[in-house]
């Protein structure tokens, strides 16, 4: 992927300039800066900001990120990630009210996670599926909870840069590929921090551009992104966990991803992890792996004699057999190595959602 | 929370990036040619666009580029045209007493190092030659807000090898931030935090509102995974607390950041209140308590825990601040002088960068290396030697004699044809009844409802100075005779160059009713027996002298009303005396001889 410069329009130039027109108007003002645009816009936007703590503190994963209010009684569009694997989510508004949140559910293709908490008349954006892309080009504010700098009632920090390209997104972090391939803002300014997923992107209207990503690098070229899923996109996402749709990734059989196990009847623990062992969460009633009686909690330590380590590992050494082929996992159960086979491997289709129990 | 880090001079390998930084820096310049064919721009543009271009270009000038040889380098920023500039405590350590300063005029200027606050992380230097270098003014930065425009000008990766600093461009992200010490130095309290790209190298340069004016002094940044390179996320000294520090600073001291004597923290329905405090505290005298809510400091409210060290991250030790703390629903304002964090050795010891810390080996003495802030002077280039002087407790003593002659000097305009006679004053007390005082050269008198009180040196004949036996009188005052016997001494004498005075550096002054005013020049005379401050105001008046007579006695503060007419500053209109921070009295003057 090569980012398209020169979709930079010229607007973008003129629109820098506000700034110092405002200067002009104001020399004799006596105002030493310039509260214009950017202050108004991201003071408004910070208000539906809020910075959320959860699950980490370890290097390299952060127990902090941000979040984004959505409607006056509290939902919290965030990204889905390790901080919201706690028992207590913290939620800190504006203005320095502090709730406890619980996960209403995940988009796990979107990356997105939607938090509530008990309020009332909160400030918030309203989401909607039909908002319009903005072009490159388009100046932008970036909120969120960087470094964790600001605590209490200190208000998120504000970064400005332009929207550099839409595009669909190629990303991943070491082995953590990206689920979400869709359309997503490349942004010129560093907003791929510690803390910064969940944050809010808005234009220099205050308008609700997108939901800032997590930190991944391009995978072409390796190189860290700053990018935001656009506001329609998140709005879906947002609707979709509120309506209970299961969460589905329709690429999830013909990208690489490797083979989906629920296919043999097998319901693994949450993937949110680079190496999230491969946990059995449930078994399928009238499946292979209910034949076999696997059970919850089991844990899958190989596949024939290639010993497995993660969920990904797991879905991967799937994939090689050829539908067909015998299966024969080796679990942990209690202490012991148990060894199951659970027959045939079934094909596989081009389209999972189809064949998903 | 997560540390932002000091930005110590790159390494080699940093030096990669300058093709990324110089095409950001070209790149708005050339977007007017490029993007936007100049004639279809409208005149308000352009107009702004020149102004941007000017206010720079102004800005630019001001901005020190710091070489220190092997030890690295930085940034600065020239404040006042005789050549004192701003810069960073982490810059000048590694560089020592003398360095070399480039300006974008091309020409290299000898400096020598002025005063160093290493908690603060700050530095002030002279450059050296011209009384006529173009300066920054320093705004009030507590005017910024978040989404201002700001600019950065300095020395990136050092880059300004042609004398040439970069621009970097950005807004304001966040105002009243708060970043941890490295153990208790480089603390940034209050610090203005910026998107505009701040690197290794533009430690000390100034970071600048649009108008142009400093609003801060660049100096940490929160790097993460792609190692010591901007993202984003740098933080600023504000221009206030280096307004706090200045005089200081400017006087060659050896700055120590307050501390109140007590620690608080949040409770948990959310108030700030006092966890800790030590009863040797001023404030704990003044009758802070374990479990007081702290409401406000220093005129400013306080609402988290981080609020509270920004305000006392900010403030000199010596200070004295009021504080609101409330108990049980009731709120007292009380005036606390702040202590120092550190000990003068302690602050020593930081300023040698932990250097005499060699292990022995053994039959060897162990061999501290040299520290480069506290030369001997005859290793010192020769256009230097002469400007630095050595002394406990001070980063260069030679400016505090320069500071303490221009106000020395400022205080003659407010007390020509001053005599040596007895002066008396006459009038009435505030509360009732009538006083009269008489200040002479051996003695001090004063006539109250409730009796009188003199003062006479004990033991002059005995060939000891004057002052020796100042006493507390008159009784309940902690010392006005002695306040006063020297503050007649100091109109009269000025300074007697001996050493035992010394430029303090600059604090608040108190308006009349008792909320902190302008910062007013400081004198501090030690005597065989106590210890006394003098304000100057502006006008080169003295507003304040507040006598110590030992060093854990109570101040006794005497405030003088001083007629507005620039009249001579021995006839206040009226006396305020406060002992311990209670009101002893007030004398209303209605008539004066001397």
């Amino acid at each position: 992927m090569s980012l398209p410069v020169s979709n930079l329009l010229p607007g973008g130039y003129s629109r820098f300039l506000w700034a110092w027109l405002a200067l002009a108007g104001s020399l004799f003002g006596g105002r030493l800066s310039l509260a214009g645009p950017a202050t108004e816009a991201g003071i408004t936007a910070a208000r539906r900001v809020v910075k959320i703590y959860g699950a980490g503190g370890i290097r390299g994963l952060e127990a902090y990120q941000t979040g984004i209010l959505v409607s006056p009684t509290g939902h919290i569009v965030t990204a889905l990630s390790t901080v919201l694997d706690a028992e207590a989510i913290d939620c800190v508004l504006d203005d320095g009210r502090r709730y406890q949140a619980r996960l209403l559910g995940a988009d796990l293709r979107r990356e997105l996670a939607v938090l509530a908490i008990d309020g009332e008349n909160l400030p918030c954006y309203q989401l909607t599926t039909t908002a319009p892309r903005a072009v490159a080009g388009t100046r932008v504010l970036a909120l969120s909870n960087l470094f964790g700098v600001a605590v209490g009632d200190e208000r998120v920090s504000l970064q400005h840069g332009v929207i550099a390209a839409c595009v669909p997104l190629r990303a991943r972090r070491g082995a953590h590929e990206a689920a979400y391939r869709g359309d997503a803002y490349i942004l010129d300014c560093t907003t791929n921090n510690p803390g910064s997923p969940g944050g809010c992107l808005v234009d220099w209207q205050g308008q609700f551009l997108g939901m800032l990503g997590k930190e991944l690098r391009a995978e072409p070229s390796g190189i860290w992104l700053s990018y935001a899923l656009p506001a329609d996109e998140v709005a879906q996402g947002y609707e979709q966990i509120l309506a209970g749709e299961p969460s589905r990734d329709p690429d999830q059989q013909n990208d690489g991803r490797g083979y989906d196990p629920r296919l043999l009847g097998l319901e693994l623990v949450p993937d949110l992890l680079d190496q999230t062992p491969p946990f059995i969460e449930a078994v399928l009633s009238d499946s292979a792996a209910a034949a076999a009686s696997l059970q919850a909690d089991d844990l899958i330590v190989a596949l024939g004699s290639r010993t497995v380590s993660s969920q990904r590992g797991l879905r991967q050494e799937l994939a090689r057999l050829l539908p067909g082929d015998s299966v024969q996992l080796s679990l942990i159960r209690n202490g012991e190595i148990i060894i199951r086979d659970l027959g045939p491997l079934p094909p596989a289709t081009d389209n999972g959602e189809e064949v998903l129990p | 929370m997560r540390r932002g880090h000091q930005l110590s001079p790159p390494s080699t390998w940093a030096r990669i990036l300058p093709s990324v930084i110089g095409l950001l820096a070209v790149m708005p310049a050339m977007m007017p040619q490029t993007a936007v064919g100049s004639d279809a721009v409208s005149p308000a543009v352009l107009a702004a666009e020149k102004l941007r271009v000017e206010t720079i270009a102004a800005a630019a000038k001001t901005a020190v580029s710091i070489f220190a040889g092997a030890s690295g380098g930085g940034s600065g920023v020239l404040i006042s045209p005789d050549g004192y500039a701003l810069t960073n405590f982490h810059v000048v350590q590694p560089a020592g007493v003398a360095m070399q300063c480039g300006l974008n005029d091309g020409h290299l200027y000898d400096a020598v190092l002025v005063g160093l606050d290493p908690t603060g992380d700050l530095a002030v230097i002279k450059l050296l030659g011209r009384d006529d270098f173009p300066a920054a003014t320093l705004a009030d930065s507590d005017e910024v807000r978040v989404g201002d425009t700001c600019f950065v000008i300095g020395n990136p990766f050092l880059l300004a090898t042609n004398l040439q600093p970069s621009v970097s461009s950005g807004i304001v992200s966040g105002v009243h931030r708060y970043q941890f010490p490295a153990g208790t130095i480089l603390e940034y309290a209050d610090c203005l935090q910026v998107d505009a790209a701040i690197n290794p190298g533009n430690s000390g340069g100034g970071l600048f509102a649009a108008n142009g004016q400093l609003i801060g002094i660049n100096g940490r940044a929160s790097f993460e995974k792609r190692g010591r390179i901007n993202v984003g996320v740098g933080y600023a000294i504000s221009a206030n607390q280096v307004q706090n520090f200045l005089g200081v600073l400017k006087g060659g001291r050896l700055a120590d950041h307050a501390t109140l004597g007590a620690t608080v923290a949040t409770s948990l329905d959310g108030r700030v209140v006092v966890s800790d405090i030590l009863e040797s505290s001023d404030a704990w005298q003044r009758g802070l308590r374990i479990d007081d809510e702290v409401v406000a400091l220093a005129g400013r409210p306080v609402r988290s825990v981080n609020g509270f060290k920004n305000v006392l991250g900010t403030l000199p030790a010596g200070w004295r601040v009021p504080l609101t703390y409330r108990r049980a629903g009731r709120p007292t304002e009380i005036t606390v002088e702040l202590a120092g964090v550190h000990t003068t050795a302690m602050l020593n010891d930081l300023v040698a960068g932990g250097r005499g810390q060699a292990p022995a080996r053994p039959g060897q003495q162990p061999e501290p290396p040299p520290n480069p802030l506290a030369p001997d002077p005859a290793d010192l280039p020769e256009v230097i030697r002469p400007l630095y002087e050595p002394r406990v407790g001070f980063t260069n003593f030679h400016f505090n004699r320069i500071e303490l002659a221009r106000v020395i000097g400022h205080l003659a305009t407010r007390s020509a044809d001053r005599k040596s006679t007895a002066w008396t004053y006459q009038g009435s007390l505030a509360g009732g009844g009538r006083f009269e005082i008489e200040l002479a050269d051996q003695s001090a008198r004063i006539s109250l409802p409730t009796g009188d009180s003199r003062w006479e040196p004990a033991v002059a004949a005995a060939g000891l100075p004057a002052e020796a036996g100042f006493d507390a009188s008159p009784p309940g005052s902690g010392g006005m005779l002695a306040a006063l016997t020297l503050w007649r001494r100091l109109l009269l004498d000025g300074s007697t160059d001996d050493g035992r005075m010394i430029y303090w550096g600059q604090q608040p002054q108190v308006n009349d009713d008792g909320t902190p005013g302008s910062l007013a020049d400081v004198l501090e005379l030690t005597t065989t027996s106590g210890q006394a401050r003098f304000l100057v105001d502006d006008t080169g008046g003295v507003v304040e002298v507040s006598f110590t007579l030992t060093p854990t006695a109570e101040p006794c503060q005497v405030r003088f009303s001083l007629p507005a007419d620039g009249r001579p500053c021995w006839e206040p209109s009226k006396i305020t005396v406060d002992y311990g921070g209670r009101p002893f009295a007030t004398f209303l003057v209605e008539k004066h001889a001397s």
